[in-house]
C-alpha cells in the first residue's frame, strides 16, 4: 500500500511552549487510524498543521510524496485535505444545504450551478441530513451541524480526512450511527485520522493508533497492544495504574 | 427568464431611462443635487460591495474620491478627458492594491483606524507635495463638462456598480464572501484565498470610488485637499451603507437616498449644530437598525404574516 502521509520529525513551538516534539509518523491508504494522548498533548497542533492551519517550525509533511507544509489552507485542501473542527464551525448565515456547496465551489473540482446542488444534496443524505438542505445552518442543533460539518468536508472528496473529536458529545444512539458512518467512509477507500477520546469508537474504528504525551509520540501500533501499553496507560491514568 | 426577474429588468430599465430624462424636464438645482445624490448612492453601494460581506469597516472612502478628484486636476490639461477617467482609475487601482495587500490581514478594529489613518496620510501626502513642490494649495480645473453631463456619468457609473454588485452576489465570489464572513478559518479550509478575494472586492470598490470623486471634480473648478479629502465624506458613506443595510443590493441605496435629502436640509438649515445632528444620527441608526431598514422591514412584514424569521446576525453588520 501506499503512504497518502507522511509526517518526519515536525515540531510545533509557540513562543516558548513546544506544543509537538520530533513526531514522525505515517498513514497508509485506507487506513482509519487514531491520535490519542491526554488532553494537551499535541493532538489538534498536528491536525492544524496537516490542514494547513498552522506551518510547523520544523520537519516536514508529505501528501502523496509532495510536501505540504507551510502551504496555506486554502492550498492544502484542494490536494485532498479535509477536516472538521473539535468545535463545530458552521457557517451561520448559509443554508445547510449550501454550507456544503461552498466545499464543492472552491474544492478540488470548482462544481457550481444545479451540479454542486446535486452534490451537496447526496452528501446531506449520507450524513443523515436528508430533507434538511433549506434550513439555516444557525438553526440546526448541535449534532447536526457535526454532520453538516462532515457532509462538508466530504463533499471535497478527501483523499485524506481528519476528524477532530468528531464523535464527542454523541449520545450511545448516535455514536453508534457516527461509527458505522465512518466505517462507510473506510469501505470508500477514504484515510482517515482522527483524534478521540471515545473508546468504543477508537477500538470499533482504528486498526493502528498514535499515541502522543506532551507533544512527543509514546507509541505507534495496533490498536489493542497500544492500549495496554504501559506508558499509553501511566500517560492516561498515571504511575499506580502501569 | 422567469416573468418576474423579466419584470424586474423592465422596471430597473424604466427607472434609470426616467432618472437619464431628468435633466430635460427639471431645473438646474435639481440637477445639482440628484449629482449629490447620484454619488452618494455610487459611493455607498460600492461601499457596501467590499465591506458588507467582510464586515471590514472602511473609513478610505475619501481617500480614494480625493485621489480620484485630483488626478482630474493634474491631468485635466495635458489628456483627453476619458483617458483622464482612466488614468484616475489606474491610480485608484495601484493605491488600493499596494494598500490591501499591506492592511487586509489586520481585522476588526485595526482596519478601521488604518483605513482612516490612510485617508489623513493622502491628504497629508498631497499637501506637503503641494506647498511644497508646486508652491500653491489649490488646483484649478477647467473641463468643457456641463453639470448634465457629470449627472450623466455618475448614472451610468450607479447602474454599472449596482449590476455588477448584482452580478457578484449571484457567482461564487459572491458566496466566497459569505463564508468569509461567517468564519475565515472554514473558508481557507475549504479552498477560498482569503487575501485573494478580499484583495480583488477591496480593488473593485476602490476603483469606483475614486471614479466617483473624478467624475464630479470638474463641477468645484477649484479644488484643494481639505474639500476633496474632507473624512466627512467616508462617515456619511458609512453610515448611509448601514441605514439601508449592507448585505441587500439595494440596501446602500436607500440608505443614500434619504439620508443625503436629510443631510442637505440639516446643512442649509442647522449649517452650526450640523455635525452635531450627524453623530446623534449616526448612533441612532447603529443602535435602532444595526441590520438596516430593509432587514428590519423584512422582519417586521414577516411577523405580520406569522413566519419566523431567524434573527440570525444580530448586529452583524458592524
Amino acid at each position: 500500500m501506499t503512504e497518502i502521509l507522511t509526517l518526519s520529525g515536525i515540531s510545533k513551538r509557540f513562543g516558548g511552549l513546544t506544543a509537538v516534539s520530533d513526531l514522525t509518523f505515517s498513514l497508509k491508504a485506507g487506513e482509519v487510524v487514531g491520535l490519542l494522548g491526554p488532553n494537551g498533548s499535541g493532538k489538534t497542533t498536528v491536525m492544524n498543521m496537516i490542514s494547513g492551519f498552522f506551518a510547523p517550525s520544523q520537519g516536514t509533511i508529505a501528501l502523496k510524496g509532495e510536501a505540504i507544509q507551510g502551504l496555506p489552507s486554502h492550498r492544502i485542501a484542494p490536494k485532498g485535505v479535509a477536516r472538521t473542527f473539535q468545535l463545530v464551525r458552521a457557517l451561520p448565515s448559509l443554508t445547510v444545504a449550501q454550507n456544503v456547496e461552498t466545499a464543492l465551489a472552491f474544492g478540488r473540482h470548482k462544481l457550481w450551478g444545479r451540479i454542486a446542488r446535486e452534490r451537496a444534496l447526496h452528501h446531506l443524505e449520507e450524513v443523515g441530513l436528508a430533507g434538511r438542505a433549506e434550513e439555516r445552518a444557525c438553526d440546526i442543533t448541535y449534532i447536526d451541524q457535526k454532520r453538516m460539518e462532515l457532509a462538508r468536508a466530504l463533499a471535497t472528496e478527501p483523499d485524506l480526512l481528519l476528524l477532530d473529536e468528531w464523535l464527542a458529545g454523541l449520545n450511545p444512539t448516535e455514536l453508534q450511527t457516527g461509527i458505522s458512518l465512518i466505517r462507510s467512509l473506510e469501505r470508500q477507500g477514504m484515510t482517515i485520522l482522527l483524534v478521540e477520546h471515545v473508546m468504543d469508537a477508537i477500538r470499533a474504528l482504528c486498526s493502528r493508533c498514535v499515541v502522543m504525551n506532551a507533544g512527543r509520540k509514546i507509541a505507534d501500533g495496533a490498536t489493542d497492544e497500544v492500549l495496554r501499553d504501559p506508558d499509553v496507560v501511566r500517560a492516561y491514568l498515571g504511575d499506580d495504574h502501569a | 427568464m422567469t416573468l418576474k426577474s423579466f419584470g424586474s429588468v423592465l422596471f430597473f430599465l424604466v427607472v434609470l431611462a426616467a432618472l437619464a430624462f431628468l435633466p430635460f424636464y427639471a431645473g438646474e438645482y435639481v440637477v445639482t443635487l440628484m449629482i449629490g445624490m447620484t454619488g452618494y448612492v455610487v459611493l455607498a453601494t460600492a461601499w457596501a460591495l467590499f465591506s458588507g460581506p467582510t464586515r471590514y469597516i472602511s473609513l478610505a472612502t475619501v481617500a480614494f474620491f480625493g485621489i480620484g478628484a485630483y488626478t482630474v486636476s493634474v491631468l485635466s490639461e495635458t489628456l483627453p478627458y476619458v483617458l483622464v477617467l482612466l488614468a484616475a482609475a489606474l491610480v485608484g487601482l495601484v493605491v488600493a492594491l499596494v494598500v490591501g495587500l499591506a492592511t487586509l490581514r489586520l481585522a476588526g478594529v485595526y482596519f478601521v483606524i488604518f483605513s482612516f489613518g490612510l485617508a489623513e496620510l493622502v491628504r497629508q501626502l498631497v499637501t506637503w507635495y503641494e506647498v511644497n513642490i508646486t508652491g500653491t494649495l489649490g488646483r484649478y480645473i477647467f473641463l468643457p463638462v456641463t453639470s448634465d453631463g457629470i449627472y450623466w456619468q455618475l448614472l451610468a457609473l450607479a447602474a454599472a456598480t449596482l449590476l455588477f454588485s448584482w452580478a457578484i452576489g449571484r457567482s461564487r465570489l459572491g458566496l466566497a464572501l459569505k463564508v468569509i464572513g461567517d468564519d475565515e478559518v472554514v473558508a481557507s479550509h475549504c479552498g477560498i484565498n482569503i487575501a485573494g478575494v478580499k484583495l480583488a472586492l477591496f480593488s473593485v470598490s476602490a476603483v469606483i470610488i475614486t471614479l466617483v470623486g473624478a467624475i464630479q471634480a470638474p463641477r468645484w473648478t477649484y479644488i484643494e485637499p481639505s474639500m476633496v479629502f474632507n473624512p466627512t465624506t467616508s462617515f456619511l458613506t458609512l453610515i448611509m451603507a448601514l441605514l439601508g443595510g449592507v448585505d441587500r443590493l439595494w440596501g446602500p441605496l436607500l440608505g443614500a437616498i434619504p439620508l443625503f435629502l436629510l443631510f442637505e436640509w440639516l446643512s442649509a438649515n442647522f449649517p452650526n449644530h450640523y455635525p452635531i445632528i450627524l453623530g446623534l444620527i449616526f448612533i441612532a441608526i447603529v443602535f435602532v437598525l444595526p441590520n438596516g431598514v430593509l432587514a428590519a422591514a423584512e422582519r417586521i412584514f414577516s411577523k405580520r404574516r406569522g413566519v419566523t424569521v431567524p434573527a440570525a446576525n444580530q448586529g452583524g453588520a458592524l
